[in-house]
């Protein structure tokens, strides 16, 4: 065991570390931001300057040494237009994005699993249709339509909750927070709902499957036998069994719940990371795309690493089969 | 084959199949269906500009879905974007699933370490959400049509990679190839006259809901500022010129477009389900065994 996450975890150092090439060669080899930042009147020796001084006239190898060097000690370089550490932009911003994903995923969870199961055990009845034709729509619409129907409806026409925004937040351990208030719950529940859309079709879907598959099994036939309820023999015998898969799935989709919300912040302006690399990408400021990517895919490469070591904790068959490959 | 009798059994599948022609013909026919041509800028009445719809126009017919910001009817509008979105779509996939398709066999037949590199890149590129790539690509390569699709090619071409080396891993082995080894056929003949329409089936499939992802992922990334030039507006970047007006109650300027992507997709989704319920090579083969 010890092994086989000691070989996961030089491969997933490995992938940040092709990751971060491939992202500076391509960050750093096309466009010049010099011409953003000094003024359309700079004359060639100024243009020199800000170029020396953003250190963007030295060969392109020596840029990228510079930078992982940096990069070791967590230091990703200054943002051209803020003027502040990248990183430093980039970790300010994340606790509105983890807050936002979080709350999307809550939402899936609270109603893509009894969704599912309601759906699994009654496959063709008029509500399991109803359900799993919702979830194909879910799947269908493009997530940014739906978050501004979301706010023509909730917010234009019924006027029920605010567009945009993550109202008051109060600090829970240093970290600013919506949840926590009345007020702030009311912002954060639009934006979640509709980052929340994808995974909770996929939840929905992955739930249906394996309760099909569970109740078709005969120990659930065997419970059923015994006199147990159905309701028990659900909650008991069907869920734990497709409870891995589930974790798993809602595990990795993490990843992509911070990869749309980038969308989602856009849409609700919803201060948080995506909000900030849509903004950088504007202004061509290097550093922050960087540090954003590099950030994300950090926290990408650790999701995996996590689900693959549980995934050989809980089924010995994946750790045997990464030992012999 | 009956292949065809077979996906007509599924009444919706066959709603949608008719839904998504009238799509395509709205598409192709965009100028002689169009009451104006929205980027003319002549044929333009800043006058009419945000009329809801259903209004008369100064020229004489009627804004049946209402105009936008520039005095645009909104009809015509679709009309034209679903020209691009569509185009788009289909011309990445089909570049993509040439790509894949290539990439994949060589993977197969070759196996090794050619296999193992190429299918660790693509793991790799799979654990990455496409959104996320096709945001980085852009960021780097600015905008641009050629610059979107070359976008949705990268994103894309794993997925058929994979499918096509998994049923090409299957076929490699079966007795035809071994014929064709034994004929002193080259590799690339086998490769592309005996195993290549072997395989074919299953990444129609995925290729039909590919379109869809693909025109789901460019009008997300146009409606970021990141996908199509404003000269060549796509159904994403009418929904992105409407969100200003969201606000203030003219919802038409992005509703409409947004349905016409949302009917686009639907449509396409359907049919590519149908298609792979017909064409289900597992089915298939347990039906001839």
């Amino acid at each position: 065991m010890l092994g086989f996450a000691l070989r996961r975890l030089i491969q997933s150092v490995l992938v940040l570390f092709v990751m971060s090439a491939l992202v500076f060669a391509g960050v750093y080899a096309i466009g010049n931001p010099v011409y953003i930042l000094v003024s359309p009147q700079a004359d060639q020796a100024e243009i020199a300057r800000a170029t020396a001084a953003l250190g963007l006239d030295r060969p392109l190898w020596e840029q990228y040494w510079t930078f992982v060097a940096g990069a070791v000690g967590g230091e990703l370089g200054k943002s051209f237009v803020w003027n502040t550490p990248a990183v430093q932009l980039i970790l300010e911003r994340m606790p509105a994005t983890l807050e936002l994903a979080l709350s999307a995923m809550a939402i899936a969870v609270a109603l893509g699993i009894p969704l599912g199961l309601l759906a699994g055990l009654r496959p063709d009845s008029w509500t399991g249709r109803t359900i799993m034709a919702g979830s194909i729509l879910g799947f269908s619409l493009p997530t940014f339509w739906v978050g501004l129907m979301l706010i023509m409806l909730f917010s234009v026409e019924l006027g029920w909750l605010p567009t945009s925004g993550r109202g008051p937040t109060t600090e829970v351990l240093g970290v600013p927070l919506s949840v926590t208030g009345w007020e702030g719950l009311r912002h954060v529940l639009l934006p979640a709902a509709n980052l929340a859309l994808f995974q909770l079709s996929l939840l929905i879907r992955l739930t249906r499957a394996g309760t099909r598959e569970a109740l078709a099994q005969d120990y659930v036939r065997y419970a059923r036998a015994k006199g147990l309820a159905m309701e028990r023999v659900m909650r008991v015998h069907v869920l734990k069994n497709i409870a891995i898969p589930i974790v798993t799935v809602t595990g990795l989709e993490f990843g992509s719940l911070i990869a749309f919300a980038v969308v989602t912040e856009t849409i609700f302006a919803w201060p948080g990371m995506g909000k900030l690399l849509i903004d950088s990408i504007n202004v061509l400021d290097r550093p922050v795309i960087v540090a954003y990517l590099l950030v994300v895919v950090a926290i990408f490469v650790a999701i995996n690493l996590l689900v693959d070591l549980l995934y050989g904790a809980l089924d010995p068959r994946v750790r045997l089969a990464g030992a012999r490959a | 084959m009956n292949a065809a009798a077979d996906f007509a059994r599924d009444r919706i599948a066959v709603t949608a199949l008719a839904v998504l022609a009238l799509i395509l013909f709205a598409a192709f026919f965009a100028p002689f269906l169009s009451p104006q041509n929205p980027y003319d800028l002549a044929q333009l009445d800043l006058l009419d500009s945000k009329l809801a719809p259903g209004a008369r126009a100064g020229a004489g017919f009627t804004y049946w879905l209402g105009t936008d910001d520039q005095g645009r009817d909104m009809l015509s509008g679709i009309f034209y974007g679903l020209r691009t979105s569509l185009a788009v779509g289909a011309i990445s996939t089909l570049v993509a699933l040439a790509l894949g398709m290539a990439i994949g066999l060589v993977a197969a037949y070759a196996g090794g370490w050619v296999d193992a590199l190429i299918m660790r890149l693509v793991d790799l590129q799979l654990s990455f959400p496409s959104i996320l790539i096709a945001l980085v690509l852009l960021a780097v390569a600015g905008q641009g049509v050629d610059k979107v699709v070359i976008a949705l090619v990268v994103v894309q071409w794993a997925y058929y990679a994979r499918t096509v080396r998994g049923t090409a891993l299957v076929e490699k082995h079966k007795e035809y190839v071994d014929a064709a080894r034994v004929m002193a056929f080259g590799a690339p003949r086998i490769v592309f006259r005996h195993i290549l329409p072997n395989v074919l089936p299953p990444l129609i499939v995925v290729a039909t809901v590919q379109v869809a992802h693909a025109i789901a992922l460019e009008a997300t990334l146009s409606f970021l500022g990141l996908g199509m030039p404003i000269t060549e507006p796509s159904l994403g970047l009418l929904i992105s010129n409407g969100f200003a007006h969201l606000i203030s109650g003219r919802y038409w300027i992005s509703f409409f477009p947004g349905i016409a992507l949302l009917i686009t997709i639907v449509a396409i989704n359907l049919v590519g389900d149908r298609l792979r319920d017909v064409l289900n090579p597992r089915l298939a083969s347990h039906y001839s065994a």
